[in-house]
């Protein structure tokens, strides 16, 4: 690795560091109901939306209420989004005239944005209007990060009370997460990008005229060229902090006018893992023990940064099957040298490789380079990050969740081994909460190998594949791992825009949601009601380094053992004949 | 029922119009004050008529101009209005074929020039509309273009020197030379 390299990757983690503790502890004020600086401010418009909604901010929920407001809310948005998206040829904010969506592609976004994936079977320039971008995919990226969260916040709830029979308002933690984090980071964010070179205006795309002229595809000259504008950064700015993922054009974080400078790709990968780097915090914060928190993070750092080291090394070395044509493939001061096709010059190979593990560790989906054109173990690294069940900073809110998940099967296999009754947080683990956490463990997992099985016999299937060979197949799975777990990024040559896999990658988006998200609520009910115990000379000590490596070994133990043959077939298979 | 159906229709009409009317209509009013060039496109203008964004790349394959980097857009390169990547894997023979045809017209335009070419002016990039090229890339076409244009070769290099950005604060990303800005520079120098 270049010694540049080491440099960015290490500043990035230090201001990253920096912010996880003042972020964390304000997230922990919100989501206590404390009172907040900004509160003088956004605190009237909070009530006045609680008036109007007819919520009673002090009425908590039990889990079961708590998983029907959530689903309500959630398939209110999926309905308007789904017919802004069939409509919006008759509605307004349409500069480019673009026609209604097809059913099944309406249906596979609307999932998508809804379940925070923002899995992108279409082409954003060409396909959506500028009204249902702002109405629709923006609303959904706010709202979809703010449920992940709230699914987060009452899950901390649970383990931090007892004998209790609620677990927190939806509502409240919905409107609470809105107001006072999501849109102010997202102002902050969106202006700073405007300043690099982001779009956002209401205006149409503008036609200038080329220096030298080009030749099209009937053979004609092709003077002009059409510059795409839209109101990019507001969506932008939340599509990262969110780790939603979906971009405003086709080529997402790689388009020049969506992340136009080294300044703002740094500023956007600092945002995919802020907030679930900082939830660590809060979740210390919440459960009394700050301790807990940063062995959480420590753990998902020990994953995170091998994964990284692979597919820095890989992409750096560079494609095998060029060397011998006359290339210079060397990094160098004058050039970043490695594989460099379907990367951004202003990137170079630290800069792709690192936000390809963040955008798939945090399952944010957005990339600034094409994972498809990877080699084999440079795209391993992401496709299994996403496989390991999106717990490696993960989604803001369902990341950690997903992760609190692995401490509790990982202090259940620390009982089995010296024959104890395991306990997290003071708390029992019993039958109950194990079947939970399976439930969370199994269901995308299954859904990711079924799904695959299912595209690789079905002609429908095969159809979208653009790549000969493993890295075919590996096209598929990655497609699968991506929807089931709500990351969104792709090996993007696989033509997903078919009925087939708008309806199958659109099922595993919404059943890899909900069904983590309501086992995670109902062992948040459970856990809320039982006592705490206190810590005696056998309990293991959930915030020491033994624990940090034991449930970093869990997260990769599960994915491995689930994952290797798949990946066997795959990249790996692909990096032995290549 | 209707016990969640009121809030869950309530909260989506508001958040609608807080986070996807207000926020952006107020996010493009701020970045029209504040940044309108950035907001607009980064538009350059040459002879008082719009001529291209500073930050979207456009095609060139005449010997006289620096080219870019190889373009995957259909059905023509620099097509900024359908951004796209070619999505080829490292082992698709395709790749391969299409490399070995841009090193044969890289070849072909200047015979004389047999150092290895820098990797990034024969793979494509991934929004198919790169700005950029790398310094080594630039340098690597400084002959052809010096002959083409009939300009002694150390007056064509300090022009690349010239227009090359640095990392920013000297560590972030790479450094580049922006092609358009260069082509540009040069059709300026007579």
């Amino acid at each position: 690795m270049t010694s540049n390299g080491v440099i960015q990757i290490c500043v990035l983690f230090a201001v990253l560091l920096l912010l996880v503790k003042p972020l964390g502890s304000y997230m922990a004020r919100v989501y206590a109901g404390q009172t907040v600086l900004l509160g003088r401010i956004v605190g009237p418009l909070e009530r006045w939306i609680y008036r109007v909604c007819g919520v009673h901010p002090e009425g908590e929920m039990d889990w079961k209420d708590y998983a029907r407001s959530l689903l309500f809310f959630h398939a209110a948005g999926f309905l308007l989004l789904y017919l802004l998206q069939r409509c919006q040829a008759f509605l307004p904010f349409n500069p480019q005239s673009l026609t209604g969506v097809a059913p099944a592609l309406a249906f596979n976004t609307a999932v998508s944005f809804m379940t925070n994936t923002n899995w992108q079977a279409y082409a954003g320039e060409t396909t959506m209007s500028y009204m249902t971008q702002m109405l629709g995919l923006t609303v959904q990226n706010f709202a979809s990060a703010a449920s992940g969260m709230a699914v987060l916040a009452a899950f901390i709830r649970g383990l931090a009370r007892q004998q209790a029979a609620t677990i927190g308002n939806y509502w409240v933690d919905m409107v609470r997460t809105v107001l006072y984090i999501l849109l102010p980071l997202s102002i902050a964010l969106s202006i700073l990008l405007v300043s690099q070179g982001v779009v956002q205006t209401l205006a149409p795309a503008v036609h200038v005229t080329r220096l030298q002229s080009t030749v099209g595809g009937m053979e004609q000259a092709v003077a002009d060229q059409v510059i795409p504008r839209g109101p990019a950064a507001s969506q932008v700015a939340i599509k990262q902090i969110g780790t939603n993922g979906g971009g405003f054009f086709n080529a997402n974080s790689a388009h020049p006018l969506e992340n136009p400078t080294p300044i703002s790709n740094a500023l956007e990968l600092l945002a995919i893992l802020l907030l679930p780097a900082a939830l660590c915090y809060t979740f210390g914060k919440m459960v009394g023990d700050t301790r807990q928190g940063w062995a959480i993070f420590a753990a998902m750092l020990l994953v995170f940064i091998p994964l990284l080291m692979l597919c820095l090394w890989s992409e750096q070395a560079g494609n095998p099957a060029l060397t011998g044509l006359g290339i210079d493939q060397m990094p160098g001061e004058q050039q970043p040298g490695g594989n460099m096709e379907g990367k951004e010059a202003r990137f170079g190979i630290v800069n792709s490789a690192l936000w390809a593990v963040a955008t798939t560790a945090a399952s944010n989906g957005s990339v600034n380079a094409m994972h498809d054109s990877f080699t084999p173990l440079g795209g391993l690294a992401p496709l299994w990050l996403i496989q390991l069940g999106e717990v490696v900073f993960g989604g803001v809110g369902s990341g950690l969740y997903g992760m609190l998940v692995f401490a509790v099967i990982a202090v259940f296999v620390a009982g089995l081994m010296v024959g104890r009754t395991p306990e997290y947080l003071g708390k029992k683990i019993e039958a109950f909460e194990m079947k939970m956490a399976s439930l969370v463990i199994l269901i995308p997992a299954a859904l990711i190998l079924v799904g695959t099985a299912v595209a690789l016999i079905a002609k429908a299937g095969l159809a979208g594949i653009s790549n000969p060979g493993p890295h075919g197949f590996t096209e598929v799975l990655y497609a699968f791992s991506s929807a089931a777990n709500n990351n969104g990024s792709a090996f993007a040559g696989l033509s997903a825009d078919s009925v087939f896999y708008n309806l199958s990658l659109g099922l595993a988006m919404l059943i890899g949601r909900f069904w983590v998200m309501i086992p995670v609520l109902a062992m948040a009910g459970s856990l809320a009601g039982k006592k705490i115990i206190p810590s005696g000379p056998g309990t293991l000590p959930t915030h020491a380094p033994l624990f940090v490596v034991l449930l970093a070994g869990v997260v990769l133990l599960v994915g491995a053992l689930t994952f290797l043959p798949a990946l066997a077939l795959g990249p790996i298979a692909e990096f032995m004949v290549s | 029922m209707r016990h969640f159906i009121r809030p869950a229709v309530a909260l989506l009409f508001l958040l609608t119009l807080l986070t996807g009317v207000l926020y952006p209509l107020v996010i493009t009013g701020l970045a029209q004050v504040l940044f309108p060039h950035q907001a607009n496109g980064s538009l350059v203008v040459r002879d008082g008529r719009p001529a291209g964004s500073a930050l979207v790349g456009q095609a060139f394959d005449d010997s006289r101009y620096f080219w870019g980097r190889p373009s995957a857009t259909s059905p023509f390169p620099y097509n900024a209005a359908a951004s796209a990547a070619s999505n080829l894997g490292p082992s698709n023979p395709e790749l391969l074929k299409a490399v070995r045809e841009r090193i044969a017209a890289l070849h072909a335009a200047d015979p004389d020039n047999r150092q290895p070419v820098p990797v990034d002016l024969v793979t494509t990039s991934g929004s198919g509309l790169d700005p950029h090229i790398s310094p080594a890339a630039a340098l690597y076409q400084v002959p052809r273009v010096a002959k083409a244009r009939g300009l002694d070769e150390g007056v064509v290099r300090g022009l690349v020197l010239a227009h090359e950005r640095q990392r920013n604060f000297g560590f972030l990303g790479e450094p580049v030379v922006p092609v358009l800005e260069l082509n540009m520079a040069l059709e300026a120098l007579r």
